[in-house]
């Protein structure tokens, strides 16, 4: 008994400073001539966490990307990735963690899908026998005989990610990876994105669609001009932001005079888009306040819609 | 080194190549010239019919200087800059793997498509020429055949090196042509210019080396200095020095030709 707690209590001991972030990035630049594509960026991903880096093109995702894998090198700072150097020494046994799909990666069209994987299995010395059970994951057992090039722009995409998971990776890199998805296949991949950090798995994925990641990802960030401009949850981001939230009124027997007049004392924005409806902006401390006056209206009111401010208008916001 | 991974990338180059059919199309268009330029080859001087090995070879080596290294660029131009046009370098560069082991397993796997075509080509015409041939003869016809795959590899050399520089596939494949030009066109025009105007009063004793300078020279060289009848036939031995008319010389000028355009593809692509 005491040696079980022994060892316990030893364990914990060992594994507490050895578990160092997936991802630490300290003060990272990268300059091409006079070009700052990545500028003094810090940013720590701990383990298992799933990850959005958003921004627009040419923002400096991909050129981070790119260092994070070490396929290019810094003008200055530091990479750390599950503890280690990605490009020094010991990259060989540090990629074994890592599985990346890039944006449109065309893979060959020569290959079978399952050839694809095996191909991609030897390079990265996983068990090749892995890759009917890889396949089967991302839904592509039907068309493992088939060649790439009879495969649809979704079924390629899915081919990608499966070769991104070959060697069971540890930390998973999606550059935009749910293009040329259908909605069905996008929440699908999502769910496979779900069942691999609690697994363990730390996911970064980069993406343009806001609306498709803010409720996917356990945090976020958002890149502008080469630089970290925002990052947390989506929810921290969106107060960090102070954004007004919109009311969206539906009127039945009150006219729109009527309830600018009972809101008169906030002083909210309002617009009219069509008729019938009014919309208010409603700054967040004044939304108890707002509601109560307005539900003082309610048996003239058909409908009452709050919309909290969008993944979009944070992004805005923070990259304006 | 990652020789499981070199062989993967090299085995894939490879099968590639057989499954587009590559390696089928070019052995017979080889099979194909090799026996019309080895029965028609007289026809000028009035007859028709298999002549002496000399003849045919010195025939051969005329076509082949043209056709091996342009089918060895167009192998070649997009075996780098292909794979970064089409997104999948980076992918292939994030695995645990060097940039060194894949360009010579990209290397090794085109290598081994252009040599089995070429082998295949030649060998399935010196099965006609055996009937025809004596034995001593056939084995100058494998030398032949030895020369024209070290020619092919020496040029898909350049070709990788050209796919590693080149930006975009587009350009690298006006850089493949302009080096077929230049090596095989333009070249010894250009010697042969210089030494007309200089009357080959200056530095005529430079020339033969100058002519170390390109692959396909050195491999017609290598060619009709191995031919006793052919030697005489081009007046080749009292233009040629001694010290380089040695055929090992001449094999390791040829292997310096596919090592050094290699080794400086992998000096770029190491950055």
């Amino acid at each position: 008994m005491t040696s079980i707690i022994q060892a316990h209590a030893e364990g914990a001991a060992t594994a507490a400073p050895a578990a160092p972030p997936a991802i630490r990035i300290e003060a990272v630049s990268r300059h091409f001539g006079p070009i700052r594509a990545v500028d003094q960026v810090d940013l720590e991903v701990p383990r298992g966490e799933l990850f959005g880096l958003i921004g627009h093109n040419g923002a400096g995702k991909s050129t981070l990307f790119k260092m994070m894998l070490g396929l290019l090198p810094l003008t200055s700072g530091r990479i750390r990735i599950d503890g280690e150097d990605n490009s020094g020494g010991n990259f060989r046994a540090v990629r074994r963690k890592i599985g990346y799909l890039p944006e449109n990666v065309v893979l060959y069209d020569n290959l079978t899908g399952l050839e694809t994987l095996h191909f991609f299995a030897r390079l990265k010395h996983a068990p090749t026998d892995q890759c009917a059970a890889v396949l089967e994951r991302v839904g592509l057992s039907h068309a493992a005989g088939r060649r790439v090039r009879e495969y649809s722009k979704g079924m390629r995409q899915r081919l990608g990610f499966a070769q991104a998971l070959l060697g069971s990776p540890r930390i998973l890199f999606l550059d935009e990876p749910t293009n040329g998805l259908d909605p069905e296949a996008i929440r699908a991949f999502y769910a496979t994105l779900r069942g691999l950090r609690n697994e363990g798995v730390t996911i970064v994925l980069t993406s343009h669609i806001l609306s498709e990641i803010q409720e996917r990802v356990d945090r976020l960030a958002i890149m502008a001009a080469g630089r970290i401009q925002a990052r947390g949850t989506v929810q921290a981001l969106r107060e960090q932001m102070d954004l007004p939230l919109t009311m969206e009124l539906v009127l039945g027997a009150v006219s729109a005079e009527d309830v600018l007049r009972a809101v008169e004392s906030l002083g909210l924005e309002h617009s009219q888009r069509e008729p019938g409806t009014l919309v208010l902006r409603c700054p967040r401390p004044l939304k108890l306040r707002a509601l109560q006056c307005v539900a003082a209206l309610s048996a003239g009111l058909q409908d009452i819609h709050v919309h909290e401010p969008s993944l979009e208008d944070v992004f805005f916001g923070f990259s304006d | 080194m990652d020789f499981t991974a070199i062989g993967t990338i090299a085995s894939k180059e490879f099968r590639d190549r057989i499954r587009n059919r590559w390696v089928l199309a070019v052995a017979l268009v080889f099979t194909v010239f090799a026996l019309v330029i080895a029965y028609f080859g007289g026809a000028q001087q009035g007859s028709v019919g298999f002549r002496s090995m000399e003849f045919t070879i010195a025939s051969l080596v005329s076509l082949v200087i043209y056709l091996i290294p342009l089918i060895a660029l167009l192998l070649g131009f997009d075996a780098i800059v292909g794979e970064r046009e089409r997104g999948s370098l980076d992918l292939l560069l994030s695995l645990p793997i060097t940039r060194f082991e894949l360009l010579i397993g990209k290397y090794l796997g085109l290598a081994a498509a252009l040599t089995v075509s070429t082998v295949v080509g030649f060998g399935l015409v010196a099965v006609v020429l055996a009937t025809q041939f004596s034995s001593t003869s056939l084995l100058h016809y494998a030398a032949f055949t030895f020369s024209s795959v070290l020619l092919g590899l020496s040029f898909l050399s350049i070709a990788v090196m050209l796919s590693v520089f080149a930006s975009e596939r587009t350009r690298a494949s006006g850089l493949a042509i302009a080096v077929w030009f230049f090596f095989v066109l333009i070249f010894d025009l250009l010697l042969l210019g210089a030494l007309v105007v200089t009357s080959g009063q200056y530095g005529g004793e430079v020339f033969p080396y100058l002519l170390l300078a390109n692959p396909a020279d050195v491999f017609r060289v290598l060619n009709l200095l191995a031919l006793d009848d052919v030697r005489t036939l081009y007046g080749l031995a009292t233009v040629f020095p001694e010290s380089l008319a040695r055929l090992w010389v001449l094999v390791l000028v040829m292997c310096a030709w596919i090592a050094a355009p290699i080794a400086l593809a992998a000096w770029r692509f190491r950055k």
